[in-house]
């Protein structure tokens, strides 16, 4: 047994990688501070809980990212994620139901109101950026790049079919078809406060809760616009176009991990929340510990499942913020 | 008066040939409806089982869910299925069969029963979101269950109870009364005839509907969705009034998602389903030969 100890103990000296795989004996005398491995105090108190947590399909991925890696840590804490859609997770928020709620948007009056009445403190956590993307197809060689006003133009209902010569001259006479994510989600909200400004979306649209039809749809279609979340874009970006969106600036800017983390992609970029009660993360240590290693390790998860980190003070700031209410 | 005869004979001979044609059309209306629902089957079951195949492995059985597609597993959903049906068939089958023989053997035809019975009837067809919010508000917030095994079984026990009931009174209807007189004949209580008379003779019809029920239970994700229940759960329920999650709420999960490689997940987590199901559906045509043999 000693020789391999001692020969253990050296190769931790050397080489960071066995540092990860070796024992937890080891690892707590040999912390140097890397990454997700050492970052909650976790590792030594070994937590018991139960986290119930729904809201956001669009943040689910980051939320199962979370949960997977922090029941690595503490397999005692019960972790489960839900999606009910970021309405529908506010409904069980304000019912006491879960500790915490993903959103894909920022929480709404109401919400807010009836989280008062029942007496529910909460504090807002940015977990990531997420660009939506306005994608056209492959075969569509005239649009170049689109307005906030042109976008509002073809998408807001005025009674007729939009065609592409509507919106600038020149392009072609062929009835635009529209694509949009179905109206209980985050995301249509988001396009519906910037874009459509709570008018009424074009009647011809073909809304979808699925994204993945919203793809299909402008794909297999060459009159086809739509938009979706950048994951979705990324992920299929072979066969579709993306339309980069003038911004404030005058300047045309197409979504990307640059763009969209600079704040350069706007106004489309749009960040995504967690609600965490406060009551939760005071009285028990397994919500508390949780939210600091979701707010520790966003950065990299959101990143790994195709969102784009926000920038780093941003993730420290809210760190403080949270050792404020513990 | 021999050309007449010539002409109706002619007549006659052309109709036969008309009833003909008639009778091969409608022979090749019939075909073509079941070799369309064929190939439709076949292209489907082709699709889910080239895309899903290649990821079926032990590991995809012994792991949780997880954000990177090749450790991605499907336990926490089919052990959670598992105890999910362990509350819905029980719960179901006594209080669908009970119901059945209660309006069938006890009840007196009156205005009442068959107004409870067309209200039963209707319940069938009900869509599925309405016994989601139903499950919500009784078990899962009035009578404080949260998001357990229990709530979403109770949940689906009842989703799948108006058909169990229909199904269990057809069922017990078609037993010959010659048999009930027999036995009551014989000096048998009511109890009795039930137990060794209608059962036995109802069972392989009472399990046949039951089983087709059941199968809905398994699939149906709306109320699942509505009752709350997560979709990323990284433990085994260890008690019914754990959290736990499902197969089609994996499912559907994981069809939503970007990435190809999770929709092929979502394939092969279909491939379980149907799995599943047949293992169900044998079980009933096993309990069917064995009671109709007797």
């Amino acid at each position: 047994m000693k020789p391999v100890k001692v020969l253990t103990l050296s190769a931790l000296l050397g080489s960071a990688l066995v540092l990860g795989a070796c024992s937890e004996e080891a690892d707590t005398g040999a912390t140097t501070g890397d990454g997700a491995e050492d970052s909650a105090d976790s590792g030594d108190a070994q937590l018991q809980g139960e986290i119930s947590i729904d809201g956001s399909s669009t943040v689910y991925p980051i939320a199962e990212a979370v949960a997977e890696e922090f029941m690595l840590e503490q397999p005692d804490v019960k972790v489960t994620v839900g999606l009910s859609g970021t309405g529908g997770g506010f409904e069980k928020f304000i019912a006491g139901e879960t500790q915490m709620s993903n959103a894909s948007r920022p929480i709404k009056e109401e919400e807010s109101k009836a989280l008062a009445d029942a007496g529910i403190e909460y504090t807002e956590f940015q977990l990531a950026y997420d660009g939506l993307s306005v994608v056209v197809n492959k075969d569509n060689d005239w649009v170049d790049q689109l307005t906030v006003d042109e976008l509002k133009k073809m998408w807001v209902d005025n009674g007729t079919a939009v065609k592409w010569s509507d919106v600038r001259e020149g392009w072609p006479e062929e009835e635009i078809k529209f694509y949009s994510p179905g109206t209980d989600s985050g995301t249509y909200d988001y396009f519906n406060e910037i874009i459509l400004e709570d008018a009424q979306i074009n009647k011809t649209a073909t809304l979808s809760e699925d994204d993945n039809v919203l793809v299909q749809g402008v794909t297999g279609d060459a009159n086809a616009i739509g938009y979706f979340g950048y994951a979705y874009y990324l992920e299929n970006k072979d066969n579709l176009k993306v339309v980069p969106i003038v911004n404030g600036e005058g300047k045309a800017v197409e979504p990307n991990a640059e763009t969209i983390e600079s704040g350069e992609y706007e106004p489309l970029s749009r960040p995504l929340f967690t609600y965490v009660d406060n009551a939760a993360i005071a009285d028990d240590e397994a919500v508390a510990a949780y939210t600091q290693f979701t707010l520790e390790n966003a950065a990299m998860l959101a990143e790994d499942v195709g969102y784009v980190s926000l920038p780093e003070e941003k993730y420290t700031e809210q760190l403080e913020t949270l050792e404020g209410l513990k | 008066m021999e050309n007449t005869a010539r002409v109706k004979a002619e007549e006659m001979v052309g109709r036969i040939d008309g009833r003909l044609m008639k009778n091969k059309a409608i022979k090749g209306i019939f075909l073509t409806a079941t070799v369309f629902t064929s190939i439709i089957l076949i292209i489907l079951l082709y699709r889910i089982i080239s895309q899903g195949a290649p990821y079926l492995s032990w590991d995809f059985f012994q792991n949780f869910a997880s954000r990177r597609p090749e450790q991605a597993g499907i336990k926490a959903a089919v052990v959670g299925t598992l105890w999910m049906m362990s509350v819905v068939i029980p719960t179901a089958a006594i209080l669908g069969v009970g119901t059945a023989i209660y309006l069938e053997e006890y009840a007196k035809k009156n205005a009442l029963t068959s107004w409870i019975q067309m209200n039963i009837s209707n319940l069938a067809g009900v869509p599925s979101v309405v016994f989601g919010l139903l499950g919500l508000t009784i078990f899962v917030r009035v009578l404080g269950f949260g998001n357990s095994v229990l709530a979403a079984g109770f949940t689906m026990a009842l989703l799948v109870l108006p058909v169990i009931i229909v199904a269990a009174q057809e069922a017990i209807r078609a037993v010959p009364n010659e048999l009930k007189e027999a036995s009551y004949g014989l000096g048998a209580t009511k109890w009795q005839t039930i137990y060794r008379v209608v059962l036995p003779y109802a069972i392989p019809g009472i399990a046949t509907g039951s089983i087709l029920a059941f199968s809905r239970a398994i699939g149906e994700t709306a109320p699942l969705i509505v009752v709350g229940i997560p979709t990323f759960v990284a433990f085994l329920p260890s008690g019914y009034l754990d959290s736990f999650t499902a197969l089609p709420m994996q499912i559907y999960n994981w069809t939503s998602r970007p990435q190809v490689d999770f929709h092929n997940l979502a394939a092969a987590g279909i491939i379980i389903l149907l799995g599943v199901l047949i293992l169900m559906n044998s079980v009933a045509v096993w309990i069917r030969n064995r009671y109709q043999a007797r």
